[in-house]
């Protein structure tokens, strides 16, 4: 049985038709969209390298039905610059080496954006591995993760005083 | 995965008839089930998707200071609402110790509660495994079982209950709603997981089609709300499941312990309820020879399921520690690494 859905992935509305229910939101995103910036790293929602959003929260996409998500707003690496312009969390990364091998990078990345969207850090560091848990780096570039997470959270949090200002 | 047929109810209803036959499962967020759907542990013939039924999703306080929880509110939502949190802070305290960020926005409270055990050969098909298939045998029994049940356990099935925002709410004698076939009906929490017996395969006390509809905490919950803490000990400081936990909450009047309450987590097959250690003090001074007393009380009857004496004498310092925080005083906020013994604050004494 066929079965159709609609999503809206990085801003344009996308329909489908899932010819079998098993089809994960991670698996949609790479072999429908073909985008494959949203990694496949353990998929059983161990790593985080699928992290995307969902509805402005950041999920395992590997552990999600895209059956299941009928008219969700999904966010992915693919989404998150404008144009040319890195969104600061990407800047970060480059500026504080976040990365080695840049697998886990994607899903560090919308983990850390999802993370600031919940403001539950503040501009604590051990807050900060402690809500980046769930996203595993093999290489072992932690201390640069962590750093741009601080240097972007500080800038976005000076770039939102400015504009209440 | 094996395939299966997926189905939208509309309405609770219909939801629990299209569950009601044999090989259905519900699907809420899938964090636990579609993990399990993949290594082949978990084949349901039919999902019966209950994401999208309406009224399921909110965190209610009833007129007589009950709170109810609907099933499908996500573990953070819960933890970060900040009227749930102050009122039953171990609770929040237990959720954001568990899982990952990423699990706690799509992990649901029904979810929750019946999540399977993360026993390696309960995962392992290869492996025998009464509790995935009634009479196989038990690997674990002679296996890697150092995290394995102290309490409750049977020669058939030693594996323990994973959850850690189970442990408080069975402490605070949370009641579960259930929708079934016969309509409406609630049990307390402490009834809903079974031991193993000889029966290690029927894990609830569910029927076919039950669904949870909500948690809810009685309005006595609340009295605990300035004494109560949750502390997990696990292999890393975060994104793992616990060792062993407690939770502990306390009624403090007049500086003695009118009411305590105590549970323990990662030591048998349910959340473990320590009523005996509950009983010694009540009216007693919150010092740390009565909670040493009450600590022996707790592990009365434990006993190693194979090479996991340790857990033993860890829920022991445990329970100790736990209660020695609650009598501290639930902090204003809750510690950058929740629940985690390693936290730095101040006035912990260890046992």
């Amino acid at each position: 049985m066929n079965h159709s859905i609609s999503l809206t992935v990085n801003g344009a509305r996308r329909d489908f038709v899932l010819d079998d229910p098993r089809v994960t939101l991670l698996d949609l995103l790479r072999e429908r969209l073909h985008l494959t910036g949203t990694k496949k790293g353990c998929d059983r929602g161990q790593c985080g390298a699928c992290t995307i959003l969902v509805d402005g929260k950041r999920i395992n996409s590997c552990l999600a039905l895209a059956i299941s998500h009928d008219g969700a707003d999904i966010l992915t690496i693919e989404g998150v610059a404008r144009g040319d312009q890195l969104h600061p969390v990407q800047a970060a990364f480059i500026a504080h080496d976040g990365f080695q091998c840049g697998f886990c990078t994607p899903g560090q990345i919308m983990s850390a954006i999802g993370m600031m969207r919940e403001g539950q850090t503040g501009n604590d560091p051990e807050r900060v591995r402690e809500c980046m848990s769930g996203n595993l780096c093999r290489c072992g570039a932690y201390a640069g993760i962590v750093d741009a997470v601080l240097d972007a959270q500080g800038q976005m949090d000076e770039s939102n005083q400015r504009r209440s200002a | 995965m094996k395939p299966f047929d997926y189905v939208r109810p509309a309405s609770v209803a219909e939801a629990v008839a299209a569950a009601a036959q044999p090989g259905a499962v519900f699907l809420a967020a899938g964090t636990n089930l579609l993990d399990l759907m993949k290594g082949g542990v978990s084949r349901p013939d039919r999902l019966v998707d209950v994401t999208h039924l309406d009224g399921l999703d909110q965190i209610e306080t009833l007129a007589d200071g009950s709170v109810r929880i609907g099933a499908l509110v996500s573990n953070a939502d819960l933890a970060h609402d900040a009227t749930f949190a102050k009122s039953y802070p171990a609770v929040a305290e237990a959720l954001l110790s568990g899982a990952s960020a990423q699990l706690r926005n799509a992990a649901t409270v029904g979810g929750n509660l019946l999540q399977r055990t993360r026993c390696a050969y309960f995962y392992d098909t290869a492996s025998r495994c009464n509790k995935r298939e009634a009479g196989s045998g038990c690997d674990a029994r002679d296996g890697e079982n150092r995290s394995h049940a102290v309490l409750g356990w049977s020669e058939s099935c030693i594996a323990t209950h994973p959850s850690d925002f189970c442990v408080p709410l069975v402490a605070l004698d949370a009641v579960v709603e259930i929708e079934g076939s016969n309509g409406r009906r609630e049990i307390a929490l402490d009834q809903l997981h079974r031991l193993p017996d000889d029966a290690p395969e029927r894990e609830s006390a569910l029927e076919p089609g039950d669904l949870i509809v909500a948690v809810r905490l009685p309005p006595a919950a609340r009295a605990f709300a300035s004494h109560a803490r949750y502390l997990k000990v696990r292999e890393r400081t975060s994104y793992a499941f616990a060792i062993v936990s407690a939770a502990a909450a306390l009624r403090i009047e007049n500086g003695k312990i009118a009411e305590a309450r105590l549970a323990l987590g990662g030591v048998a097959a349910k959340p473990w309820r320590a009523r005996a250690a509950e009983d010694v003090l009540r009216n007693v001074a919150p010092t740390a020879d009565a909670f040493q007393e009450a600590a022996w009380r707790a592990l009365e009857g434990a006993k190693p399921s194979g090479d996991n004496a340790f857990k033993i004498e860890l829920a022991r310092r445990i329970v100790v520690r736990a209660l020695l925080l609650a009598a501290a005083g639930t902090p204003a906020r809750i510690p950058a690494l929740p629940a985690s013994p390693f936290a730095s604050i101040s006035g912990a004494i260890h046992a």
